[in-house]
């Protein structure tokens, strides 16, 4: 019996283990980054870190093909809005989900279900054609607009405003004179901050990691982080230390965020995966 | 709603004028709980029918097309998917898709389900600290794991082969062959989703109610039967979500076999690992005159995801049953 509650040192063992393997690629990817060429290209591998980063990063910083600063700040900008906008337009639509009566509710609500199950890839051709049409190709316009709302975001706020708030609290304020909006505003959005800052970190760290459609619509000339990472490694491909000290600098912010961050984010996707 | 109407008897005072600013304000309240509802849906449907819903029903239109993006089209009906049907490549980008899946899914599932077992245990110490460094990977772009394993893998200095050297085993060429190329691309996958799959995993784990394993304790049943017994069987809801999931992201597989090849569409030289994905957009965006066609390849990659999720449905909960 009180074997059963015990945690064996194989428990501690295994759990060590399946830790160092999850961090060892991101301590290689220092130790890459500052390391020299010739340190890199020989046997065995290098497994501590060198002294080589500001000129590995000097490197990257003169290299015009892909544009990395430009990417950085372009990141920057887009995660920013599309993180605003998934915000804002998740909890007002999570709020007149749960809180609010119209016709048609169900039915829209279902419709954001059903949403969040399909493939994104399937509308990529006709998109990238949109974007030809409007002239967004190779503007910040194209991997922005398309994103300010999320049905994942919509659904998240919507759970939460179920159970985190009252009806009492909206009836009441009504009874006191209070407009919808500013309901939304004064009652709504304090109660929905937790919920809204963990939608808003996974926001910013999908955006910002986002490949496929900014590879698609944007150039080189006016990159994001990550297509700047993938054409400087495409172009580049044998000055490793080159490549991973930009690979490592566009790591360095989320790893932040998920420092300062982390328990919460894991809070929010624990508890996302038990209610849906 | 009928709080929307506060026209309480005390309030309708004598006086004329203000009674009918009153009423206005009445109007304007009902107005507004009216419409408000819709005005905050509005942004969603909007934006996600101009970007989401109107591509994903033109991909099908297009489908049935000669398309060029930016020129001419004709329709052609199913040609495209007839075309599909005897093109080696798609099969080959199909048997990759779906082999990748599985090498790369089934391990994963498995040891996620061991690590979230382990971080269920009840005394265990630094959990926090153990959750955190699992979930880590994922939260890394996919370029920089393509970038970063890359180079763990490459043939002459890469440190998996120095590993294996140590083995005995002679350098691989891990990009020149299928199984060397699938193995390299599953182990990335897995290396940033099993955390995560772990942690939903264990959400599903705590919330079972925790008398059943100590009834099954004071029955005398071990940890193992109790995790078949128990864990296992109370989890079918969450282990069919995390299945559904994986088979949703997995089945579009792009960025990481892309970055590993060197941002070579086709996926290495004999497009030992293209995906559907990747040939997706070899045809259809590339390419732009194909564009029917790659949106046929869309459509069939959707319908494929589809129906494996529905099998993989089927599958999870009869077995666990």
């Amino acid at each position: 019996m009180k074997q059963l509650w015990r945690t064996s040192p194989l428990t501690y063992i295994a759990l060590v283990l399946a830790v160092l393997l999850s961090v060892y690629p991101f301590y290689y990817m220092f130790v890459i980054a500052t390391r020299s060429l010739d340190a890199i290209n020989s046997v065995p591998p290098p497994f501590s870190p060198g002294e080589a980063f500001g000129d590995n990063f000097q490197r990257v910083l003169d290299n015009d093909a892909a544009n990395f600063v430009k990417g950085l700040v372009n990141s920057l900008v887009v995660s920013t809005v599309v993180t605003v906008g998934v915000v804002a337009s998740g909890t007002l639509a999570g709020f007149a989900f749960a809180k609010l009566r119209f016709r048609g509710r169900n039915a829209l609500l279902l419709a954001i279900v059903v949403t969040m199950m399909v493939p994104t890839q399937l509308g990529l051709i006709p998109l990238w054609g949109m974007m030809s049409d409007f002239g967004w190709q190779d503007s910040l316009r194209a991997v922005t607009i398309p994103f300010v709302v999320s049905a994942f975001g919509v659904f998240m706020m919507r759970q939460y405003a179920t159970q985190a708030i009252s009806d009492e609290l909206i009836e009441a304020a009504r009874v006191d004179g209070c407009s919808t909006i500013r309901i939304y505003w004064n009652v709504v959005l304090p109660a929905l901050r937790p919920a809204a800052a963990v939608l808003g970190l996974l926001t910013f760290m999908d955006t910002w990691n986002q490949f496929l459609w900014p590879y698609a619509v944007l150039t080189p000339d006016n990159p994001t982080l990550q297509v700047s990472l993938a054409f400087l490694s495409y172009a580049y491909y044998t000055d490793y230390s080159q490549v991973f000290a930009a690979t490592a600098v566009g790591t360095v912010p989320l790893l932040l965020v998920f420092l300062f961050f982390g328990r919460q984010i894991i809070g929010g996707i624990m508890e996302g995966a038990v209610k849906s | 709603m009928s709080l929307a109407t506060p026209a309480r008897p005390k309030h309708v005072a004598p006086p004329d004028p203000p009674r009918r600013r009153q009423s206005r304000t009445v109007r304007l309240a009902r107005l507004d709980t009216k419409l408000s509802p819709y005005l905050y849906v509005a942004p969603f449907f909007i934006l996600f029918g101009v970007f989401g819903l109107y591509p994903m029903i033109r991909t099908g239109w297009m489908s049935l097309h000669d398309w060029d993006l930016i020129g001419e089209h004709t329709f052609i009906g199913f040609d495209n998917y007839t075309a599909l049907l005897g093109d080696e490549y798609f099969w080959n980008a199909t048997v990759n898709t779906l082999g990748m899946f599985v090498v790369a899914t089934v391990p994963q599932l498995i040891l996620a389900l061991f690590l979230a077992n382990l971080l269920n245990r009840t005394r265990l110490r630094g959990r926090t600290f153990f959750r955190m460094a699992i979930f880590v990977p994922n939260i890394t772009s996919v370029a920089a794991v393509g970038i970063v394993f890359a180079m763990l893998f490459q043939r002459d200095f890469g440190v998996v082969n120095w590993l294996l050297s140590g083995l005995g085993v002679d350098a691989i060429d891990w990009d020149a062959q299928r199984w060397s190329s699938w193995t390299a691309i599953a182990l990335m996958v897995d290396w940033r989703w099993t955390g995560y799959n772990a942690l939903i995993l264990l959400a599903g784990m705590q919330a079972i109610p925790k008398d059943l394993y100590e009834a099954a304790a004071i029955d005398g049943a071990g940890q193992w039967r109790q995790f078949f017994r128990i864990t296992l069987p109370m989890l079918t809801p969450t282990f069919v979500f995390v299945v559904i999931l994986s088979t949703i992201g997995g089945l579009q597989l792009f960025t990481e076999p892309l970055v590993f090849g060197n941002g070579n569409m086709r996926g290495g030289t004999q497009r030992e690992f293209q995906t559907l994905a990747m040939y997706m957009f070899e045809k259809g965006i590339n390419s732009l005159n194909t564009a029917g066609y790659g949106a046929a390849i869309a459509f069939a990659l959707f319908l494929m995801i589809a129906v494996v999720a529905v099998i993989n449905f089927a599958l999870v909960r009869r077995t666990v049953k």
